[in-house]
């Protein structure tokens, strides 16, 4: 959002003489254009579209809908309200990326709580609230169940802050819940009580995911909601759901587009593993799978009949060997996504090379990411085998503890399209493990191969050679995550003077000073954010970027881990809000 | 800038880094001093000893170096519940990550069992017969699985066939990578040493 003052106060702006000069009277009456406008989709067409003229402007916020704000605390609650008249949905992301990897202190910010209460007297039909990295108080839940009668879909990714007292709430006042989508946050699990809060006339669910919760839920509860909720397309259930329940469950929802097993090993009769089998045919609407904690070789046969027109299998929670991936792929011909542990080793990923021609995104995560000891996981043959058979790779995640130089140029030679590179070599500052060069090369191929790449993660051991290439090359580069690399200030400069579209910048650990920061002075305000921590910046580089660049909210902690007291964590962001008040006394604002 | 006899001189000086690192005089900076930097050439050393596939005779003198877990903050980044999820004891070095097979001579499928779930021998031993609906017997201290014609018998880490039951139960989990319940002809000459 550009900080147009007079666009600030709309009233203002189109009561002024100096606006009706400047915009010109509309060919079609607002009401139509509005209606028009009302069919654009993306925030980036909306955000085009207003930048038209002063009528486009006005039309569109009108007919807006719903709005996405990537750092919560680059507008204000009041900002938004008085811009955006009309809003039925609101995603917000509160902490910077790292704060998932502990790097963030707790209370720090991004609480919902302020939003809600502006959003209770200007937006009392919100019906979707979708959260990410916020922190999201039970009172904040009942707040929302209690003063939100059209409250359809919450959805909260990488959260904290709440337990399942909170859920309850939900549960028990919002009488219109169609969704309710709990991901991977940080919460006090203290019981499952919270499913048996829906009243038993609520019937309008049609996503529930409670994969990441681990307190058991009343079974009873679970199989009569579902039985009543005809409309449940999506069920993600946790691991306390045995394999005889999850038939049970899938025979009463056989029509579920996406669905989330609980654990997937337990003695079962031959009857009952017939009777699963038998569900599991019954399924042929599915797109999407995961869960499988646990699965072994006995049972995943059960899921084969249900894998034909899969898109999206998410086994990172299932630690497969390689044999009983291949044999499950196998079924698995028009595979879109696939995640997996690193458990099936290169082995397994061979497999995924032969049996995904149609494959796009592939995700490998690690086992055991702190045991040395043990020598499993991928190597860079795993990647090049998936790159051969695979043409269409677009998205990789990819965790090992060695690479080459060469095996990457081969991939990306193979997989031209990258627009997501994410190479994790989890040894901080390792080489190519058959040259013992650097790994610039590596990323060099990266960025000269793949001309929409939009998102890069480097890992190994880098100079500044890595970011040259990166500044030369990676024109389209949005998001670049950088740990333990490069050799001077030139690497960090090299990237904020050659990358246009660079969005987000995070850097951990690497020796960039000042001198680096304050190189991106004009750049920072076209980009969402910057995270630089265990860096060599100091206080007063930090004070003379906050001079000179007013805009922008330069906010700096202190390195807790960093024995010489000299390390900050720095993080930079544009808003339109100005310093954010609710900063804790850890949090300097310069 | 006479950095070339220096090089030379560095490429054959005896010391604990991995050759290639921290020793490009020309573009790398001087290692810093934040303890950051420290666990950095820690993690340099210890990887050295998986690299057995590849560089040759460099691995021998960095294995001296016994491998300090020094955990950096945030790293690898995995999301926190991740983390917890796959790994809820993640500070016993001595465990093995998860499931190991089981097979037994004859059975159409083989299983997979959790060593961690057991604390000794007997436990381990009640739990495959149940599973494998059989029986092994009275495990003593001499006369091991008399009256069986089954034996237990395990794949340890250097890939050897050992019978269950000879070295204390920690180290056994440590490095057990597989269990195979042997039976008839070729159990019996176990049992009867």
């Amino acid at each position: 959002m550009r900080a147009l003052p007079e666009l600030m106060d709309p009233k203002r702006a189109r009561e002024s003489p100096e606006s009706a000069v400047l915009s010109r009277p509309s060919a079609f009456p607002d009401e139509v254009l509005e209606r028009i406008l009302s069919l654009l989709d993306t925030h980036k067409d909306r955000s085009s579209a207003s930048l038209v003229s002063k009528a486009w402007y006005h039309a569109e916020r009108w007919s807006r809908a719903r709005v996405f704000i990537g750092n919560c605390y680059s507008v204000s609650a009041e900002i938004l309200v008085r811009r955006f008249p009309n809003i039925r949905s609101v995603t917000l992301k509160g902490k910077p990326r790292f704060s998932d990897f502990n790097l963030v202190p707790q209370n720090w910010g991004a609480d919902i709580h302020s939003w809600l209460l502006v959003f209770a007297e200007h937006y009392p039909s919100l019906e979707e609230l979708r959260l990410k990295r916020m922190t999201v108080t039970d009172q904040s839940l009942e707040f929302l169940a209690l003063k939100f009668p059209n409250f359809k879909s919450l959805s909260l990714l990488s959260c904290d802050g709440f337990s399942t007292d909170g859920l309850s709430a939900i549960a028990t006042h919002c009488r219109n819940l169609t969704e309710l989508d709990i991901q991977e946050n940080g919460i006090d699990d203290i019981s499952g009580n919270w499913l048996n809060c829906f009243p038993d006339n609520f019937t309008s669910l049609e996503v529930l995911n409670f994969a990441s919760l681990n307190s058991e839920v009343n079974f009873d509860s679970l199989e009569r909601l579902v039985t009543r909720c005809n409309l449940l397309r999506i069920l993600k259930v946790n691991k306390t759901i045995t394999l005889d329940q999850l038939q049970r469950l899938l025979v009463r929802a056989p029509w579920l587009t996406e669905l989330g097993t609980g654990s997937f090993i337990q003695e079962l009769t031959p009857r009952q593993y017939a009777d699963l089998e038998t569900s599991f045919k019954g399924c042929r609407n599915l797109q999407t799978l995961s869960g499988l904690s646990e699965a072994t070789a006995l049972y995943l046969p059960a899921l084969y009949p249900a894998c034909a027109n899969l898109t999206f299998l998410n086994l990172s929670y299932a630690a497969l060997q390689s044999e009983e991936l291949a044999r499950l792929l196998a079924y698995c011909a028009h595979l879109r996504r696939l995640w997996v542990l690193d458990t099936v080793e290169d082995k397994g990923l061979e497999a995924v090379g032969q049996n995904c021609p149609l494959l796009e995104e592939l995700r490998v995560f690690p086992s055991d990411p702190f045991d040395e000891e043990i020598v499993h996981g991928v190597t860079e043959l795993g990647f090049l085998a998936v790159s051969y058979g695979c043409r269409k790779l677009r998205y990789v995640l990819y965790f090992c503890r060695q690479m080459t130089n060469a095996a990457v140029a081969t991939i990306v030679r193979n997989c031209p399209d990258f627009t997501h590179f994410r190479l994790c070599i989890m040894n901080p500052g390792q080489p190519d493990y058959l040259t013992r060069e650097p790994m610039d090369e590596a990323f060099g191929a990266v960025v000269k191969n793949c001309p929409k790449l939009q998102r890069l993660a480097v890992s190994g051991l880098l100079t500044d050679l890595t970011f040259e290439y990166i500044g030369t090359f990676a024109k389209n580069l949005e998001t670049l995550s950088v740990a333990f690399a490069g050799s001077s200030d030139l690497g960090m400069q090299c990237v904020l003077e050659g990358c246009p579209k660079l969005r987000k910048l995070e850097i951990r650990d690497c020796p960039f000073g000042n001198k680096a920061l304050l190189s991106g002075l004009e750049k920072y305000e076209s980009m969402r954010s910057l995270w630089m921590s265990a860096c060599k910046i100091t206080m007063n580089g930090c004070r003379l970027l906050a001079r000179k660049m007013p805009r922008l909210n330069v906010e700096v902690m202190k390195d807790e881990e960093s024995n010489d007291g000299q390390s900050y964590k720095v993080y930079v962001y544009r808003s339109v809000a100005g310093p954010r008040r609710d900063a804790p006394p850890f949090v300097l604002t310069l | 800038m006479d950095f070339q006899g220096d090089a030379n001189l560095k490429a054959t000086e005896l010391r604990l880094g991995l050759p290639g690192t921290l020793n490009e005089p020309a573009k790398q900076s001087p290692p810093s001093k934040s303890s950051k930097r420290a666990s950095l050439e820690i993690y340099d050393e210890s990887s050295s000893k998986k690299r057995e596939t590849s560089s040759s005779d460099v691995d021998d003198r960095d294995s001296t170096a016994p491998p300090t877990k020094a955990q950096i903050v945030g790293w690898p980044p995995i999301r926190s519940y991740r983390k917890n999820t796959l790994q809820p004891k993640k500070h016993d070095a001595d465990a093995l990550g998860t499931f190991i097979k089981v097979s037994m001579d004859g059975a159409p499928y083989l299983r997979k069992i959790d060593l961690k779930q057991y604390k000794s021998y007997p436990e381990l031993l009640k739990a495959l017969e149940i599973m494998f609906n059989f029986s092994i017997g009275d495990c003593s201290e001499r006369d091991y699985y008399m009256g069986s014609e089954y034996a237990p018998t395990y794949e340890d880490k250097d890939g050897d066939w050992m019978l269950v039951g000879d070295v204390p139960w920690n180290m056994f989990i440590s490095s057990c990578k597989r269990l195979r319940i042997m039976r008839g002809q070729e159990a019996r000459g176990l049992t009867c040493l």
